[in-house]
Parts: structure tokens; sequence; C-alpha cells
């Protein structure tokens, strides 16, 4: 991929400050109050994939405790966007910046959200033993969309649209693990029905870990439209190849 | 075609609903002055009409200069040499045959510091259709209500005409001489930091008026404010040591310019 326009997520290059170096500190600030985030969501998914796979109750609260400060930070950097845009009025890559941070804010605090809901069904009594029947498809998502967010985030810091676009690419490799964890739940209720409840727990808490590839990919989404300024959502696979492929001019 | 003339055609022009102000074409562009041999080089835009242009850049870059062209008014400058074309739908601008009287009444102009003349404000606005040889009091009034109703003045000052223009508000002042530029039914309005010397509210009276003129005009305008030139223009201009770095829509010089230069200056970094 072309080299970018663009050496640092506050979109400075060497020698190339905003005049007003308050300006730079504020988008330096922001972006990593983002990134502080963005690991704080990405150790509350691996605290509650391990509290719902080992039944550590005490691990699931301190998920649940995390939620706070997750949902405390997207409103601050919410607040910070708000704020640049009102006394700054960002414009081309520091707008692209401001508009990414508050869309990606969305995303981590939604994963917040999911791994706050599998640390609850952690906690649940039906499922204080550890899972039986999908623990590996379980880890495995887990640990997919976990890797997934890290590289996402990774990609927004350094400005990498290459990968920002492999995130996106590699968002189906965790479906074969979802659907055989579906059919071994699905045949664990047929073959006990008293295992209902617990089984359709374990089920919700297969989607939650799920859809934190979807968010990762929308990390990624930004990061593609934060260097390139060209909005990726909703295209298909072979556009994001070709992307890919041409080496998006960034 | 005398002035009279060119002014009831023009008149007659803009009544059809389907009237698009011509564009401008500007071509291989170049102005020296005695001590500034490259203020413009190898200038080449197409402005298209019935839109608004802005022209941004640092000071000295040769905006000013530019807009000046479009009427010929660096003629007055001696020593200011140009080479290039500007033409403004079948007019060459720049041919020395071009009668610039004539040139001025198609192509107006409002400055950075609002310049009413030292009369009433129907004697104002009134100014360039009586030099066109408009007489009759009846059309003259409805010359002067119809430029000033455009320029949204009409409400504001409509009891008192006969007063001295200079009683009124900067702002107001502003407005006048808008009304009395498009009162001779010009088909370019060139503006040059129009509202600089403005407060923030006679400043987005003055950006709305823009906004409602292009229907009408062709827009031109030099700004230093470049919030101004991304809320009021559709297609803006960036020029720097006399060379237009990147001319674009508004919308994408200002989300995603080609030109690291120009992003470097929207964005206020410098190198």
């Amino acid at each position: 991929m072309a080299e970018g326009r663009y050496d640092s997520g506050d979109g400075s290059v060497a020698g190339r400050q905003h005049i007003s170096a308050r300006f730079s500190a504020e988008l330096e600030a922001i972006k990593n109050a983002l990134l502080e985030m963005g690991g704080k969501t990405e150790s509350q998914i691996n605290l509650a994939t391990r509290a719902l796979l080992n039944g550590a109750g005490d691990v699931a609260q301190e998920v649940v405790a995390m939620d706070k400060d997750i949902n405390r930070m997207e409103v601050d950097i919410d607040e910070q966007c708000a704020r640049i845009i009102a006394r700054r009025q960002p414009a081309a890559f520091d707008l692209r910046l401001i508009i990414s941070i508050a869309k990606v804010t969305t995303d981590l605090e939604r994963i917040g959200d999911e791994a706050t809901r599998v640390a609850r069904m952690a906690l649940k009594s039906s499922i204080r033993e550890p899972v039986r029947g999908a623990e590996s498809q379980t880890m495995a998502i887990a640990e997919h969309g976990s890797a997934m967010l890290r590289r996402a985030l990774d990609a927004f810091a350094r400005l990498d649209v290459d990968a920002a676009v492999r995130v996106l690419l590699s968002a189906q490799s965790a479906q074969t693990d979802y659907e055989e964890g579906m059919v071994l739940l699905q045949a664990a209720i047929s073959n006990d029905p008293t295992s209902l409840k617990s089984c359709m727990d374990q089920i919700w808490a297969l989607r939650s870990l799920d859809r934190v590839g979807d968010h990762a990919c929308n990390v990624a989404e930004q990061v593609v439209y934060l260097v390139t300024a060209v909005d990726i959502r909703h295209v298909d696979e072979p556009t994001l190849v070709k992307l890919l492929d041409s080496g998006a001019d960034t | 075609m005398d002035h009279r003339e060119a002014l009831i055609a023009a008149s007659n022009n803009r009544a059809n609903l389907n009237y698009v102000a011509p564009g401008i074409e500007v071509q291989g562009l170049s102005l020296t002055y005695p001590d500034e041999p490259n203020a413009l080089i190898d200038i080449n835009l197409s402005i298209p009409g019935g839109e608004v242009t802005a022209v941004i850049g640092p000071s000295g870059c040769g905006k000013s200069t530019l807009l000046r062209c479009f009427n010929r008014m660096n003629d007055m400058l001696e020593g200011c040499q140009y080479s290039g074309s500007i033409t403004l739908g079948d007019l060459n601008i720049l041919d020395p045959m071009t009668d610039v009287t004539l040139l001025r009444r198609r192509v107006g102009m409002v400055f950075q510091q609002p310049n009413p003349f030292p009369m009433s404000i129907y004697d104002n606005v009134a100014y360039g259709p009586r030099i066109g040889g408009l007489r009759r009091r009846r059309d003259l009034d409805e010359v002067v209500e119809n430029a000033l109703r455009l320029a949204a003045l009409w409400d504001e000052v409509k009891g008192q005409l006969g007063k001295n223009a200079t009683v009124l508000s900067l702002g107001q002042q502003q407005r006048l001489v808008i009304a009395r530029a498009i009162a001779v039914q010009p088909e370019v309005l060139l503006m040059d930091e129009p509202a600089s010397s403005l407060d923030p509210i006679s400043t987005l009276r003055i950006e709305e008026l823009i906004y409602e003129l292009k229907q009408s005009y062709t827009i031109v305008i030099v700004t230093h404010n470049m919030q101004q030139a991304a809320r009021v223009s559709d297609r803006t201009a960036f020029l720097n040591q006399g060379q237009v770095v990147e001319y674009d829509a508004t919308d994408k010089i200002f989300t995603n310019p080609s030109q690291r230069a120009t992003e470097d200056y929207i964005t206020g970094r410098y190198g």
C-alpha cells in the first residue's frame, strides 16, 4: 500500500504540527483516551470469557464493574469531540478524526455492553459450572473477536489501512465456530431438555462474543475512512479485496 | 450596444426563469507588477455560472489580484501586465478593445469596507441605473425597490430612503453596497472580504444574502475566513504564491483535499 500522507494519529507529521499547539494536544489527548478505552474493552471481553468458561464469579463481577468506567469514558470522549468541533471547527483529516473517534467510541461502548452481558450470564447460577458442549467454540469466537478488536485499534493508532482491511476480511473466519457452537448447544437441548435454560444462556453468550467481531469491523471501517476519506461501510468482500490489492491511496 | 440597451437586455434576460448567469473561464493567466514579477502564475480556472466560488490563501498569495482581473481593476495599477485569457460568456475580458465600463456593469464588485456614496439611500442604489440612462422616476423606483429587496435591506430602510446612507450600520451599508451593485443587473458579483469588517450577525446576514443571490449571479468571493468559505461556497480555489494549488468542490476541499499544502493550510498546520 502506498505510503500514507499521515504518519500518526493526530495527522501530524514530522515538522507539520498545527500552528496551535493546544489543538494538536487536544487531538492527541482524545486519540489516547480512545485507545485507552479500547484497551479496557479488550480486557473486559477477555475477562468475561474467562468468567464464562471457568465459572469465575469474582471475575464476572469485575467485568460488570468495569462497564461503568467504559460508559464514563464514552461520555467524556463524546464531550471532547463536541468541544473540539465547537471551538476548533476542524477540517479535512482533523474533521474525519473527530467523526471517527465519535463513531468508534459507540462501538467500544457496545463491546463493553456485550462483555457485561456475558459476565452477567457467567454470574447466573445456571452456568456457574464451566460451559459444557461448546467450550472450544466459545473460546475460539472470543479469542477471534478480541484479536480483531486489538488489530483494529492498532490500525487506528498507526493509521494502517492495510491492517484495517485485513481485519474486515478476517470477519468470516469465526463463522464456522459460531455455527458449530450453535449446533452443539441445540443438540444438547434436544438430548437433555432440562438443560434448556443453561444452553440458552450459552447461546446468548456466544451471540454476544460474536458481536465483538462485528464491532471490531466497524472500528476498522473507520480507520479506512479516517485515512482515505473513503466510506467502505456496506461494501462487499470482492471490493475490499480489490481495495487491498490496489493499495488504497493513503 | 449602449449602457441603457445593455441594462434593458440584462433585465429581460434575468426575467427568464431558466436564466443562469454565465461562468468565467480563466486560461493561462499570468500577471506581473513592477515589484512583483510573479503575482499570478499560469492560472487556469473554470468558474461555473450561478454558483459561489471562494478563493482562499495566505496574505499576498494573489487572491485579490485575481479577483481584480475579472473586472480589469488592475488596469489602474501602473506597470501591471498580464497574459492569458479570461472570458465571461462571449466577452473576452482582457481584450484591450473591451469596453471596461460595460464590463464593470456586467461584473460588479463589493469591497471589504462598505463604501456608500455620501448621498441618500435611494440615490446610492439609483446611481448606476441613472448613469445607464434610466430616467423615469417610476422605473427608478422599481429598480431601487427590487435591488433593496434582493439585498434583504428593503424592510429596514423603506421608510427612510431619503436619509443619507452613512446613517446606516456597517452591516446595512454593506447590504446597500450590494444592492447598488445588483441594481445595474450584473452577471457576476466579485466580493473581496465582504464581511471582514462586520460583526458576526451582520456577517451571517451577508452570507445568507450570498446564498440567495447565487440563484441569479455568478459570485466569486475572496475570504481569509476559511469557515466562511466552507459555509457559503460551492467551489473553492486555494492559491499560494500566485498559483492555484487546488481547485475543487468545497465539500471535497474541506473534507479531503488532494494536495498536502491545501490540507496544511485549512487545518492550520505549518511545515
